[in-house]
């Protein structure tokens, strides 16, 4: 017998799951919801006794309880967006003229390891990811973070990684854009 | 030849499979001519680390905790699911 119960789960590792969580999610009813689910699947595992770093194990639970999450929730259907923009609103033609040129052309960023430093940075793109649509922001989460590949993701999430690409292309060009705004002023 | 709209996705692409060999070869040879998007790929890159980052600090900020309520919920729902 474990002399630790779920309680003491809750009390030692809610906080930090629940940060876990609400870093991927952004949302914090979504957070505390696998935050629960977490500790009740946890219980119902045959393989909580005895082990050494319940915090890692719980984590690795919380992980599939994220995805789960963002299953449910949808994903956005790129299938239909895809289909919306086919005509004339290829989200990409903001950025690009007709020959495919850059519109705009990206501006001089400082060098990485300056603005990984700088606390200026890291906000706006705090800010920026909160600007995009929710479901897309944590795909783009889930694959930036995420240690698994980005075929078991869209395995698990049931989407295709043809839509993956383009979602996830859609949302790193929304932020660079979001970070030339906001973070250098253009 | 790659435009730079191409070379952007294909940029994007190489986060998150490996490109073919074909693929490979036209983008070093556009990235080869192109500073625009030379620049762009850096930019990809950079986010990816920020946004590694942002995350990092979300998961230690100790000012983020369980409010008492779903504390509660979560202490009734392991009890009634024990």
């Amino acid at each position: 017998m474990t002399d630790k119960t779920p309680h003491d789960w809750l009390n030692e590792h809610g906080d930090y799951l629940y940060r876990f969580a609400l870093a991927r999610l952004r949302d914090t009813h979504l957070a505390e919801d696998a935050v629960q689910e977490t500790l009740l699947a946890a219980i119902k595992s045959p393989s909580f006794e005895g082990k050494s770093a319940p915090r890692t194990w719980l984590t690795g639970i919380l992980k599939h309880k994220i995805i789960d999450i963002i299953r449910k929730q949808g994903v956005e259907q790129p299938a239909e967006d895809m289909s919306q923009y086919a005509a004339e609103e290829d989200p990409a033609d903001e950025f690009f003229n007709e020959r495919g040129h850059w519109a705009d052309r990206p501006l001089a960023w400082p060098a990485a390891e300056n603005a990984l430093e700088q606390k200026q940075f890291l906000s706006v793109l705090q800010r920026c990811i909160e600007r995009l649509p929710p479901k897309l922001a944590r795909l783009f989460l889930l694959r930036e973070v995420h240690e698994e590949d980005n075929e078991s993701i869209c395995k698990e999430l049931q989407i295709s990684p043809t839509n993956a690409w383009v979602m996830l292309y859609r949302a790193r060009m929304g932020l660079r854009q979001c970070l030339e705004l906001h973070w250098l002023g253009k | 030849m790659l435009s730079c709209k191409q070379a952007s996705e294909l940029l994007s692409q190489s986060l998150d499979r490996p490109l073919t060999r074909r693929e490979r070869w036209a983008l070093r040879l556009h990235l080869w001519i192109c500073a625009a998007c030379r620049r762009f790929g850096r930019q990809l890159m950079l986010i990816r680390l920020a946004v590694g980052k942002v995350v990092a600090e979300t998961e230690q900020n100790e000012n983020l905790r369980l409010s008492p309520e779903a504390r509660l919920r979560m202490t009734r729902a392991l009890e009634s699911g024990q």
